[in-house]
């Protein structure tokens, strides 16, 4: 693939020690064997209902499992408690900034969670060209289809979605094509 | 078996950088005899340390230069400042780029070592040819292919060089999108071949055959399958007895005595403690950008404008692996993520044609090389929504039934491309930034455009249902994993930094030994010469150190 993607992420993806994806990962495990919910470690609990109710709108869970269910707004913790820590402040502000653009359309409201879903997709449409947005949807995907130690995908739910499977090894034929051609 | 050489202890080569030329170097030196220390500046990893990760390893560089420490700096031209982008991708570990590359492996043709006089002068660039024929670097392509462990198929492609053997390995399965690409390419009178790879299709010196997995790109192989210097070449160096490899070591100055010869180097080590590694003779192989920051880097009162630089030209020239990538949706599940990345090739395109009106040519190949994560945020076109109810609709489709093809198109040699220290921002350690400078040349991009058209032909005769294309804006070529031409190799010491053996023309116990030596780009990844070109420059350093010459 070309890299535009990297072009942005470069700008703000952690830092790369393997310690640290260690460390994020030995965090995820311990949360997934407790019985409780796990606290949040970089959010607070009102942010990350925010953060949930967006990367619910991102992938939304109306025909099936979504975001949510996945357990996104968990990883997006994980990553800002430890790869991603520098990125704290950057979601500090665009929260902040998502709940004043909230406020001006809707000044009635409370929370981007409590809007009705036809405002919050206003809402969204109203934000999808900001960096923060992009951001959100960054860490939303790599949160739904990353790899589950981080908390994330949460059983393999994005990977079922689109029909991935994580096995060491396959055998030929990969696909319909590869098929018809052994036939 | 390992050895272990003292600091003050001058050994017979010092190789800076254990990637894909590195590890070539510290096998032939080593096991000609020679004492060998290489200095790697990121860390020791092996097979039980990679994992499928998106998160780990794409996301997060955690097998590549990290910019967070070694910030890169990137403007269009020099009359612009420089702001910190990652405009630069290398491997930053034991194996290098080896360990994480997708494993295409292409032998240059013929005509690639003399286009100049093939089709002639190109106003703005420093197109030249090499002064060495493919000839000459036959043997070596045909030594690596045997060492490392190459899959293929000798003969297939009507348009490659001649070649003194077939590959040691038979060509690996095809995957959906090879056979659709082979038909697409048939129907329009093309001759796809199967993808030359550096990955085992069967049982290959010790190592097993690869099972399919689909991580190469981007990943280390868990399997050992892939054949990275990490696992090919850099344990039978250090079986000898004679190599030491040290990770962590990263070099910022080669030292020089007051006849203008090379004494050794220092470098931080993991503790950033200063360390001087003497030795009789240098070999640097840090890739294409850090080679010439480096000797930018080692000025002195000799050499003020750093070393091996007396023609000016250390740093300049600087090419990369330009491209542009087209994406069909086709009816039937392709399942793409199971199996290597490229299994079809096309060279039909690859020489230059004055009739086209502009230089330039195209390597394409048929691949999927997304992942779950960077497809959904990469892959999908782009008049798809970015989010929400259809957009989550289209990924469950869109990841099985898509395919990629990628066009790798030719980078004029210009001589404004440049790597060069950047003044202002330091890295981690306090050494200045690389800065690199690059714009493309109009025929740069015209080769890219008219490459898109081309591919868009292929899906379409491959019976696409949809198709579509990735820009090819700087910014979707960056950052660069493919970097060239910054150390050129030439006859004239005026006109070029090392000679047709890889020797500095300045200093003769300086060997610069990577993508840097390269005179012009060619239009593919780049591995598979710069292991040749490795090879060939060992074998004429083991030849001048056994004469007293070096």
């Amino acid at each position: 693939m070309l890299s535009t993607r990297r072009l942005w992420l470069s700008q703000c993806a952690g830092i790369a020690a393997l310690a640290d994806i260690a460390a994020a990962q030995q965090h995820a495990h311990e949360a997934a064997q407790s019985s409780n919910p796990p606290p949040f470690l970089a959010l607070d609990p009102a942010d990350a209902a925010e953060i949930d109710a967006i990367a619910s709108l991102i992938i939304p869970s109306t025909d099936g499992p979504g975001a949510h269910e996945a357990g996104v707004v968990y990883f997006i913790d994980r990553a800002l408690s430890t790869f991603d820590a520098h990125l704290r402040e950057p979601y500090r502000l665009g929260m902040a900034d998502v709940q004043r653009k909230r406020h001006e359309m809707f000044p009635a409201s409370a929370s981007v969670s409590a809007l009705p879903g036809a405002q919050q997709i206003q809402l969204i449409h109203a934000i999808e060209a900001t960096d923060f947005f992009e951001l959100l949807r960054t860490h939303t995907m790599y949160g739904f289809l990353g790899n589950p130690n981080y908390g994330g995908n949460r059983d393999h739910i994005g990977w079922k979605l689109i029909g991935f499977d994580d096995r060491m090894a396959y055998q030929p034929p990969f696909g319909y094509y590869d098929a018809q051609e052994q036939k | 078996m390992s050895v272990t050489f003292r600091p003050s202890d001058a050994v017979d080569f010092l190789v800076i950088g254990a990637g894909a030329a590195g590890g070539v170097m510290a096998k032939e030196l080593s096991t000609a005899g020679f004492r060998v220390v290489v200095l790697e500046q990121g860390p020791y990893l092996n097979e039980r340390d990679y994992k499928h990760d998106e998160i780990g390893y794409i996301y997060q560089p955690g097998l590549t230069n990290d910019p967070k420490i070694q910030p890169i700096t990137y403007r269009k031209n020099e009359s612009e400042k420089a702001r910190p982008i990652k405009a630069i991708q290398y491997g930053r570990q034991v194996g290098g780029g080896s360990v994480h590359f997708t494993a295409n492996y292409w032998r240059f043709h013929e005509s690639d070592f003399e286009e100049r006089s093939l089709f002639g002068e190109v106003a703005g660039t420093g197109l030249a040819d090499w002064p060495i024929k493919y000839a000459d670097l036959e043997p070596y392509y045909t030594k690596a292919e045997y060492d490392l462990g190459i899959s293929g198929l000798g003969g297939a492609n009507p348009f490659e060089a001649p070649r003194s053997k077939p590959y040691p390995l038979p060509p690996m399965p095809v995957k959906s999108s090879g056979v659709l690409f082979d038909r697409g390419a048939k129907k329009l009178g093309l001759h796809p071949y199967p993808a030359p790879v550096a990955i085992l299709s069967q049982p290959y010196q010790g190592r097993a055959a690869c099972v399919n997995c689909g991580f190469c790109e981007y990943f280390g192989c868990e399997m050992r399958a892939k054949s990275s210097t990490l696992v090919s070449v850099i344990p039978q160096a250090e079986k000898t007895g004679r190599c030491e490899i040290r990770p962590n070591s990263y070099v910022h100055t080669i030292q020089t005595d007051a006849h203008g010869r090379v004494t050794g180097a220092v470098y931080f080590d993991a503790n950033r403690r200063e360390v001087f590694q003497r030795a009789k003779a240098v070999v640097l192989c840090t890739n294409g950008a850090e080679t010439a920051r480096l000797l930018l880097l080692s000025k002195s009162k000799r050499f003020p404008h750093g070393l091996a630089n007396s023609s000016g030209l250390v740093g300049k020239y600087l090419m990369w692996d330009n491209g542009g990538s087209a994406m069909g949706l086709f009816e039937h599940p392709l399942n793409e993520y199971k199996g290597i990345q490229v299994t079809r090739v096309i060279h039909d395109y690859y020489r230059a044609d004055p009739k086209r009106g502009f230089y330039g040519g195209a390597g394409i190949d048929a691949r999927f090389d997304y992942y779950p994560a960077s497809f959904a945020l990469q892959g999908m076109p782009s008049d798809a929504p970015k989010w929400g109810a259809e957009y989550k609709k289209m990924l469950a489709t869109y990841f099985t039934h898509t395919m990629t093809l990628l066009a790798h198109t030719s980078s004029l040699p210009q001589p404004g491309n440049s790597i060069s220290l950047d003044p202002d921002l330091k890295d981690a350690w306090g050494l200045p930034a690389l800065r690199v400078t690059f714009d493309y040349h109009p025929d740069d991009v015209a080769t890219m455009q008219w490459s898109l058209t081309k591919q868009i032909e292929i899906l379409d005769a491959a019976g696409a249902k949809k198709t579509w294309t990735s820009g090819i804006a700087l910014t979707d070529n960056m950052p660069s994993n493919h970097l060239m031409g910054t150390c050129r190799m030439g006859n004239d010491p005026q006109q070029s930094v090392v000679d047709r053996n890889n020797r500095a023309h300045d200093i003769p116990n300086l060997l610069i030994a990577d993508g840097s030596s390269f005179v012009t780009a060619a239009r593919q990844q780049p591995t598979a010469t710069i292991q040749a070109l490795a090879y060939r420059a060992a074998d004429y350093a083991i030849q001048a150190a056994k004469r007293g010459e070096l």
